[in-house]
């Protein structure tokens, strides 16, 4: 096992044991599919914060697909669940596997947007890639600070400004020194807002629009930078990350997904609903506060760990 | 879309006789619905079982009070159990009689502890404490240098430890509290590193801070937008720190917050705050009965009648006012009036936010943004005295000079014009079918016309 499910697992083995206590119920009792087994398992999900809509859906297939396939043991159903859930994330391009992108970390406040910026940077400087920073959360108090010092972690050059400054002329500028320089990534911090508040939404919308001006205009001689919009989302959110999603999807359109703080005992269920309402990829996971706890997303151990 | 509980159960009951006793099917019916609301607010499974069999007892045999069809009773149920559950007044923050009072906060990563801190020196200061915040979160970068730029924003001193102690959190606090005694502050307010409440080491040194400081108060900032998984952080955090409180944040989204609940049930510790906004204004008393309201979608409707009731509205609308617009007399300088309060009340966005159906009307308030808003008050403020009492005297030539003087459309002027004499026409119906104290509602008139 490699040693971020082992620390998935580690993280996950309180909730693991709770799941477990459901299910060995139902092999108490021999494997019989009644309405309570089916609750047990509804219930099972619905502490993986899937939520009820997603819950049901997936309790409802595998009622219909149970009795077509003999299942004798916990074993096979907990595998067939797994499947059936990993089935649901969508697929899709990931940004960060471009030769040439502009990348744009956005989200609601806290989530880890900046240090996934840093873990990115380094992750891509690991396999040859070069990276160049951007402070775009011009709002929060130290903010360029805290990213300036993933920088100096993964070794890439910050484009920055004082708090206070136009947050789009950063992300503009992020993008023009990538592109004069040559390098494979711009990714650039936004600050932390809530999907409610209209003007800040506004002022993302705008960073996006002259981020894509300039990264997406052919300019002689350089190759463009397509701008992608990626949300970070904290694998503790409940049922209001699909209302989050949405309305940044709204705004922005976005490309795809990450989702932190996977270390916790929270498992991040709301992702696969959001993933499957909005069609986008999940393309990283964070793991821990270190520079290197970025992981690749993988259908199956997520929907392996959602349901213990 | 108008789906909060209240309005599910009315559909729910529909139908069904308004008097007698509630069935148990009925009732049955209306716990998948509770259950539903709970789990959407992120309400624990488990607590939401343990909520609805509570409920369902109380619900079966009750009599429907004559007042109320069976839906509102049901809801008044599940309401008076989670007002139980709750509270109904708010918990306030108790400081001792000690010299310097310690205050520690602590919390999962992202929740927004250090924003808090700021918030919780600022309503101290205001009143009339003396704080002094310190920054012991030495593993998130730049976090000190965060709380530090606050601190100097809201001028409140901020400690961050001896030169040769930057590292060391323990130490940091210390020479907190000896700074705060040295400086005459009588509140120190220590902000910590993020931590998971199943990483030993970090929750061991919070333990480590908490023994060298001997906080008078620890509380717990948890994030609205918490789902299931806060029983367990609140219940490690309880066991390993026995915290005193809670401050919920981000609560000016429009996350349910059904965490309150769980945590409540599990820890039974109170919720002192919420914080609710980005500035530094924006740490509210926690009121229990709001929150319940809110974790069933049933809007925050109590808190924007109070905050309409808090406001003096004296230079704004006047009894003679009130008289006057329900003849249907609604002149621009009512209009004018009209915006002043909305911007008092925090806006179009927070006002739609705290209706019931918010999700619904958010949508709405975007298109009712303060641009538009502003583009209708310099329209009006384009008119003469005379136009804004009389509309009727707006012909073409005076409109095409008003959309020059406030740079807009001659076509925006129109369609303000006729906004609000919709809205005139609206009032005087409104005063005829209801309204039966001659008062004019403090807040916004319902009618206001929309963007
Ligand atoms: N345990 C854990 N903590 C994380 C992870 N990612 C980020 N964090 C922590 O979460 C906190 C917030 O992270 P930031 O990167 O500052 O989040 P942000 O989204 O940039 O925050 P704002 O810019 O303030 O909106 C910090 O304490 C991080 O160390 C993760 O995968 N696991
Ligand atoms: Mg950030």
């Amino acid at each position: 096992m490699s040693t971020w499910t082992q620390r998935l697992t580690d993280g996950l083995s309180k909730s693991r044991d709770l799941l477990a206590g459901q299910l060995n119920t139902i092999v108490g009792r021999g494997i019989e599919f009644d309405d309570a087994f089916w609750d047990d398992m509804e219930d099972a999900l619905l502490v993986s914060d899937l939520g009820l809509d997603a819950a049901t859906a997936i309790v409802a297939r595998m009622k219909r697909e149970i009795p077509a396939r003999a299942h004798e043991t916990l074993a096979e159903v907990k595998a067939h669940l797994v499947e059936t859930i990993a089935d649901e994330f969508a697929d899709g391009v990931d940004p960060f596997e471009q030769p040439r992108a502009a990348i744009l970390m956005v989200g609601v406040n806290g989530t880890g947007k900046t240090t996934s910026a840093g873990k990115l940077a380094k992750q891509a400087v690991d396999v040859g890639k070069t990276v160049v920073l951007g402070s775009a959360d011009t709002f929060r108090a130290a903010a360029t600070e805290q990213l300036e010092t993933w920088a100096q972690r993964a070794d890439v050059p910050l484009v920055k400004r004082g708090q206070g400054a136009d947050a789009a002329s950063v992300a503009y500028e992020t993008i023009e020194q990538a592109h004069s320089a040559g390098v494979n990534l711009a990714i650039i911090d936004t600050a932390g807002r809530l999907h409610t508040s209209p003007d800040l939404m506004r002022e993302l919308e705008k960073i996006q629009r002259v981020a894509r001006e300039r990264g997406e205009s052919s300019v002689a001689d350089a190759a463009e930078m397509p701008v992608f919009t990626v949300l970070v989302l904290d694998a503790t959110t409940g049922q209001n990350g699909l209302i989050q999603a949405r309305e940044f999807h709204k705004t922005l359109g976005l490309d795809a997904l990450i989702v932190t703080k996977l270390d916790g005992t929270a498992k991040g269920g709301i992702a696969l609903a959001i993933s499957k309402e909005l069609n986008l990829p999940i393309v990283r996971l964070g793991v821990g506060e270190t520079i290197d706890d970025l992981r690749a997303f993988d259908a199956r151990e997520f929907a392996e760990a959602l349901v213990g | 879309m108008f789906e909060n509980l209240g309005s599910r159960l009315q559909s729910v009951f529909r139908g069904l006789n308004a008097k007698g006793r509630l069935s148990e099917q009925d009732i049955d019916t209306a716990m998948r619905e509770i259950r539903r609301a709970l789990l959407e607010a992120d309400v624990n499974l488990g607590v939401v079982k343990e909520f609805t069999a509570r409920v369902k007892e109380r619900a079966l045999g009750a009599d429907v009070l004559s007042s109320l069809t069976p839906g509102q009773m049901v809801v008044k149920i599940v309401l008076d159990e989670l007002t139980e559950l709750l509270g109904t007044t708010p918990t306030k923050l108790v400081l001792s009689s000690r010299v310097p009072n310690v205050i520690m906060l602590v919390g999962l990563q992202g929740s927004g502890k250090t924003t808090a801190a700021a918030k919780l020196a600022f309503l101290l200061r205001k009143q009339g404490k003396k704080p002094l915040m310190v920054a012991c979160d030495v593993h998130r970068p730049a976090a000190a240098d965060q709380l530090e730029a606050l601190g100097r924003q809201l001028q409140i001193p901020v400690s961050r430890g001896a030169d040769d102690a930057h590292d060391d959190p323990v130490a940091i606090a210390r020479a907190g509290v000896r700074e705060a005694i040295d400086t005459l502050c009588n509140v120190v307010i220590i902000d910590t590193a993020g931590r998971l409440h199943i990483d030993d080491e970090m929750m061991g040194e919070a333990e480590a801070i908490k023994k060298a400081v001997r906080p008078d108060q620890i509380l717990m900032v948890v994030d609205a937008m918490t789902g299931q998984d806060a029983v367990n952080v609140a219940e490690a955090f309880s066991k390993r720190l026995d915290f005193d409180g809670l401050i919920m944040s981000k609560l000016d989204g429009d996350a349910r917050g059904g965490a309150a609940l769980s945590i409540r049930e599990v820890t039974g510790k109170p919720i002192l705050f919420a914080s609710a906004g980005e500035k530094p204004d924006s740490l509210e008393e926690f009121y229990p009965d709001r929150i319940a309201k809110r974790i069933l979608g049933m809007g925050d409707v109590v808190s924007l009648v109070e905050k309409a009731g808090e406001l003096e509205f004296e230079d704004d609308f006047s009894e003679s006012d009130a008289d006057r617009l329900k003849a249907g007399k609604f002149t621009f300088d009512d209009f004018l009036k009209s915006i002043k309060q909305m911007r008092k009340l925090g806006g179009l966005g927070a006002v739609a936010k705290m209706l019931p159906g918010g999700g619904a009307l958010k949508d709405a308030a975007g298109a009712m943004d303060e641009s538009a808003v502003a583009r209708s008050e310099a329209i009006v403020l384009s008119m003469t005295p005379q136009e804004r009492q009389n509309p009727k005297l707006l012909n073409g030539s005076r409109r095409a000079r008003i959309a020059a003087g406030a740079g807009v459309q001659v076509s925006d002027v129109n369609r303000l014009v006729k906004q609000v004499a919709e809205a005139a026409k609206m009032m005087k119906l409104m005063s005829k079918s209801g309204g039966k104290s001659g008062k004019m509602p403090a807040g916004i008139p319902k009618n206001f016309p929309s963007f």
